[in-house]
């Protein structure tokens, strides 16, 4: 248990020394910038005296290596600074719009991941039977597809054609759940079609990979049949991939959700950083990314310990 | 071409697709019936015969800007996808060849920037440095390469296990010589069906970023943007905005299918190998 | 055909007629097996031996009702105790299947469930099919623990697979497939992974446990010496086809068929070893001691000498270290202290600061010929980059001298321009050959280089490496865990154990007159093409250990 124990500390160890790279290289990428938040604040109207003024009030003066501590302290103490487009304090902003974000991540991670795995294990069962093959070219498709292409598809039918739900999902903090369920259900469902697809086939890679192991094989030599092959003999190995296989697509849904917020101007946490980019919030631009980069960095971590902590060498060491 | 009889429907299919796309680009000036900048009618006109997917918001033919786009996104895509290559194979080969230190230098640096969703990213850096075409090009090959990397250095530290890599050390060869001669040769399956999955993924940020304003910039004719231009469209009805954003879904699909049947023939030659 | 059994009463179990089994290759089906028969008693053991490609264990599963993926049964009637096995349903065949045929794999660590204790899966068919309860069948494997002299037999079924050594793995295996006494047991190939200290151990186990559950064995296997030993009777297979069956005493001691003469002799060459360590030696490994990072010791103070256009065999067994003496003397692993000296001159520890021609007059040929060549380049690029490289050899005269290397090692010169793919495994042995030929060595390192092959391939390729030695007066250093390789090419032998030489010296003394207990139990452990061995052995074994205590 010990050797767990470290291997574990390691990597949340190794998470913290990424996070703090990912900040550094945030903050640096900005540093680039010409001219500074206080010229961004003020715009044309600035003499060097109310710059000067300016500077010395936000501390833009001091050396950079001050100014990120300061910026990284913030960041972890839920200072974040003030947004330049309309001189809110940006926690304020973040907090909120990363909730309603997680709300809509969750619809979908609710639907795709029971479904995904499903299907996935079904297509790796009946490998290249019709139903496998049907699923192939069908999964291929809508991988192809672009996020807005599925989320326009599903407001042509679902909101102009049929009239069933809003085009545009204006969730907020006050409404009732399932007002609020309804209205994102549409962005959901696009999020849902575009991530179950990478998840289904990676998952039937994953079984069908496990149902190639000699030790199946074996099982079937032992008089071992159906159901108790895949529950008994597969699962347990194949629960640290799946695992994998979820983080990675679940990672993928923070980045299909800056599109899909957009065209259903859902007043989530990627839709605040595409007006913070198209208003060169700066501020604004680096909280929002140090936020998705944090929450992708904290998926990958978690997929990793699950698949230290779901080793049998590792659990029951010699 | 006897391979190109035997290759199943699906991959007929995503061949003639991309044809059919290269000839669209390439021909653009001479296909399109007018030139994409143009503005040749009103706001938003209706199907006709002289402009047969309408007009735009500012009244530009939806056609030609469609087929112009061929050649902007996909060239821009294709471009991005080459650097992006030439990056991560280079600095993938060197470090599968070299070891040690520097491989984990250069490994540990790919995950660091593998760490940060590549969307975000993007955005960030297109932000601070603008959008130019070069600059957009050099930002996703920048940002896709630790990709590239990762597999190009898989793929090639299989082969650098092997006997055959250690007798050309033995022998003394260079490091340029180990990766051109020995392990280069022996990588280009897995890289070739690499390079078509990570055009998709390319050509399909490119549109992202496009949607969001953020990728290649009015007046030239691209497909995210064109979504983007025409969305308020689709709440009274009219499926103009699917037409572009379709034009993306299909070329990917395409070069998906012959990328999955490439898979598909390589898979089998190595299990009758073994 | 018609095989007699010597006991007529005991009636057939298993009857297999003109089986047929096709594998897929691209799209169209080729046979693998051409029409065999196999016929087995109860209680009696038939050898299935044969070269790889024999098709020896495809038959062996089709026994089982089962063709791998990619395989198919496609003609010829299985009888299993009278039961048609080809006409059974998947659900009648799994009943079968671990309660009356059982099957022990040449790999147990890859067919054991990593993720399930011992015992779970030992007795999971018992009372997966009812035979027995789960007490019942835990205290089954116990005794048959117990039988197999595994250590500990009580708490042994409690460990994960990963926590138990291979050996102990493989007779896991065996109680396993025993559980629910089968009346038939295939084994494929169950000892081939082990070392030969070990394999003799887990041979003495299976033949005990077969005759005390009064089991029908199918023993498939390459080695005629270990399948002697257990069979009643052995059938030699080649390419899917039968080349002739008996008893094992008439295969072993009066074979009728040519292929079945060439198995039995082993090895047609044999060298009289000659020792002249007077001279210079012609590599040296002085006191070498090395660790990969900073772990155990792998070597430790190893001192190798080879003599002048002479072979020193390394000997040992998997772990013992004898490939990482020869990454010592390749300079591929820098040792921690002592260092390799070749014609008397000591060599940089770095292959990076060896000169050109150190690196010239040190070659190397490995095991596996499939990936020692480059599969991209052709014959003529891997045979002639060395000229080039070292001699500067370029255009025609780098032509003439590849094809002039290539009719040095027997094959024709039209291979040049060929790529390795079109060769077979020996063939490519011999390409490598060539190419460490074409460096004009002193002395070539020479790591398992016949384990990979066939038999009949190997015996070929030593003949070869011989003639080369006369004509060229190169010195080799062979390393290999097999005495039969050793006895055919060596003059000197150094036996290593655990990273140290425990001897070294002139063949002959230590084959016929080994001074440390490991050698003797290592040269006692190496199984003989003859009858009865095994248990004479072991009897002897048996009587040291009661002459100690």
């Amino acid at each position: 248990m010990a050797r767990i124990a470290v291997l574990i500390a390691q990597r949340l160890g190794l998470g913290v020394l990424i996070l703090f790279a990912v900040s550094l290289i945030i903050m640096f990428v900005v540093e680039l910038l010409p001219g500074d938040t206080c010229q961004e604040l003020m715009g044309q109207g600035a003499t060097p005296q109310t710059l000067q003024a300016c500077r010395a009030a936000l501390g833009l003066d001091d050396p950079m290596h001050e100014r990120y501590l300061s910026w990284l302290g913030g960041m972890l103490t839920g200072d974040m600074g003030i947004s330049l487009a309309n001189q809110r304090p940006i926690d304020e902003l973040v907090i909120r719009r990363i909730l309603n974000t997680f709300f809509l991540a969750g619809i979908a991670a609710a639907i795709a991941v029971p479904l995904s795995l499903m299907l996935g294990i079904l297509a790796a069962m009946y490998r290249n039977s019709i139903f496998d093959r049907i699923v192939n070219v069908s999964t291929l498709t809508s991988i192809s597809f672009p996020e807005f292409f599925v989320a326009y598809i599903l407001i042509f039918i679902f909101a102009v054609e049929l009239g069933m739900f809003p085009s545009v999902s204006n969730v907020h903090a006050d409404m009732a759940f399932q007002e609020r369920l309804y209205r994102s259900l549409l962005p959901a469902l696009s999020l849902t079609l575009v991530i179950t697809a990478h998840m289904m086939r990676m998952t039937r890679a994953t079984i069908v990979n496990l149902m190639a192991s000699p030790y199946i094989e074996m099982a079937r030599l032992k008089g071992i049949r159906g159901m108790r092959i895949i529950t008994y003999h597969a699962l347990p190995n194949a629960f640290a991939p799946i695992i994998n296989v979820i983080t990675l697509n679940l990672a993928y849904l923070i980045v299909g959700v800056v599109v899909v917020e957009v065209v259903f101007v859902y007043p989530g946490l990627g839709q605040l950083l595409v007006d913070a980019v198209s208003n060169r919030d700066m501020p604004l631009v680096q909280a929002g990314a140090l936020m998705f980069a944090a929450v992708y960095v904290l998926l990958n971590l978690f997929a990793d310990i699950v698949s230290i902590i779901s080793n049998p060498r590792l659990l029951h060491p010699r | 071409m006897k391979l190109l009889e035997q290759a199943p429907l699906s991959a007929k299919f995503g061949m003639a697709i991309i044809v059919v796309y290269v000839i669209a680009a390439v021909f653009a000036p001479i296909l399109a019936p007018y030139p994409q900048r143009a503005i040749v009618g009103s706001q938003f006109e209706a199907i006709s015969a002289a402009h047969w997917l309408g007009t735009d918001h500012l009244g530009r033919d939806m056609l030609s800007r469609l087929i112009y786009a061929a050649r902007n996104t996909v060239g821009i895509a294709v471009a991005a996808t080459a650097l992006t290559f030439l990056f991560g194979c280079m600095l993938g080969f060197l470090a599968a060849t070299i070891g040690g230190w520097g491989d984990q230098l250069l490994s540990r640096a790919a995950d660091t920037i593998l760490a940060i969703p590549t969307l975000i990213f993007a955005l960030m850096l297109l932000t601070v440095f603008g959008t130019a075409l070069p600059v957009l090009v050099l930002v996703i090959g920048f940002l896709e390469s630790p990709k590239v990397f990762r597999i190009a250095r898989s793929s090639a530290m299989n082969v650098v296990v092997m006997d055959f890599v250690e007798a050309a050390r033995l022998r003394g060869e260079g490091v340029g010589w180990i990766m051109r001669r020995e392990l280069l040769p022996n990588v280009m399956a897995p890289l070739v069906a690499e390079f078509g999955l990570r055009f998709c993924f390319v050509f399909l940020m490119i549109s992202a970023l496009s949607f969001l304003g953020l990728g290649i910039q009015p007046p030239l004719a691209d497909w995210g943007a064109m979504v983007r231009e025409t969305a308020q469209l689709i709440s009274f009805g009219v499926p103009t905005p699917l037409i572009p954003a379709f034009a993306i879904a299909l070329l990917t699909i395409a070069v998906n299918f012959v990328v999955d049947w490439f898979l598909y023939k390589q898979s089998g030659l190595k299990e009758e190998r073994a | 055909m018609t095989a007699t059994s010597p006991d007529d009463e005991k009636s057939v179990l298993l009857d297999i007629r003109g089986l047929v089994i096709e594998a897929r290759s691209e799209d169209t089906w080729a046979p693998i097996v051409k029409g065999v028969d196999v016929t087995l008693h109860r209680e009696e053991v038939l050898g299935l031996i044969g070269e790889s490609g024999a098709g020896k264990s495809t038959i062996g599963l089709a026994a089982l009702g089962f063709a791998r993926d990619g395989c198919r049964i496609s003609g010829g009637d299985i009888s299993f105790d009278g039961i048609a096995l080809r006409e059974l349903s998947e659900g009648r065949m799994g009943r079968l299947r671990g309660a009356r045929i059982a099957y022990v794999a040449q790999s147990a660590a890859a067919s054991f469930n990593p993720a399930r204790r011992i015992d779970d899966q030992v007795c999971e068919t018992a009372v997966q099919h009812g035979i027995m309860s789960r007490p019942e069948a835990r205290k089954r494997a116990r005794r048959l623990y117990a039988t197999l002299r595994l250590p500990d037999p009580d708490s042994f079924g409690r460990r994960f697979p990963h926590q138990v050594s291979g050996g102990q793995l493989q007779r896991a295996m065996v109680a396993m497939a025993l559980v629910c006494g089968p009346d038939l047991i295939v084994f494929d190939e169950p000892t081939t992974a082990l070392d030969v200290t070990t394999q003799i151990e887990v041979l003495a186990a299976i033949k005990d446990a077969i005759r005390a559950e009064r089991a029908a064995a199918l023993y498939i296997t390459h080695d005629l010496a270990v399948v002697g030993q257990i069979a009643d009777r052995i059938k030699v297979l080649l390419q899917g086809e039968e080349v002739e069956e008996g008893e094992t005493e008439q295969i072993l001691y009066h074979p009728k068929e040519d292929y079945t003469r060439k198995l039995v002799k082993v090895r047609s060459v044999s060298k009289p070893g000659h020792t002249d360590m007077s001279d210079t030696p012609a590599i040296e490994a002085r006191h070498v001691t090395a660790a990969y990072g900073k772990g155990l010791k792998v070597l430790d103070d190893v001192s190798v000498s080879v003599a002048k256009g002479a072979t020193t065999a390394i000997v040992g067994e998997s772990g013992s270290g004898k490939s990482t003496l020869a990454r010592a003397m390749t300079g591929l692993l820098p040792p921690l202290s002592g260092g390799c000296h070749l014609n008397g001159v000591e060599l940089p520890p770095q292959l990076k600061h060896r000169s050109k021609d150190q690196l010239r007059r040190l070659q190397m040929i490995y095991q596996m010929p499939d990936v020692a060549v480059n599969p991209r380049q052709l014959i003529d690029e891997i045979i002639g980059r060395p000229l080039t490289f070292y001699f500067g050899t370029t255009g025609r005269k780098r032509r003439d001298r590849v094809a002039e290397l290539l009719e040095l090692v027997e094959l024709s010169p039209d291979l040049a321009k060929r790529p390795p793919a079109a060769l077979s495994g020996g063939q490519k042995q011999r390409i490598c050959i060539a190419r460490a030929l074409a460096a004009e060595p002193d002395v070539v390192i020479c790591d398992e280089v016949t384990s990979a092959l066939d038999q009949v391939v190997a015996d070929g390729v030593l003949k070869l490496l011989l003639r080369l030695q006369e004509e060229f007066q190169t010195s080799y250093v062979f390393i290999t865990h097999d005495l039969a390789t050793v006895r055919a090419i060596a003059d000197d032998v150094a036996v290593m154990y655990l990273g140290q030489v425990v001897e070294h010296g002139a063949k002959d003394d230590i084959l016929n007159n080994p001074q440390h207990d490991y050698t003797k139990k290592l040269l006692s452990s190496v199984p003989r093409m003859e009858m009865g061995w095994l248990d004479r052995v072991l009897a002897e074994r048996a009587k040291g250990r009661e002459a100690i205590s």
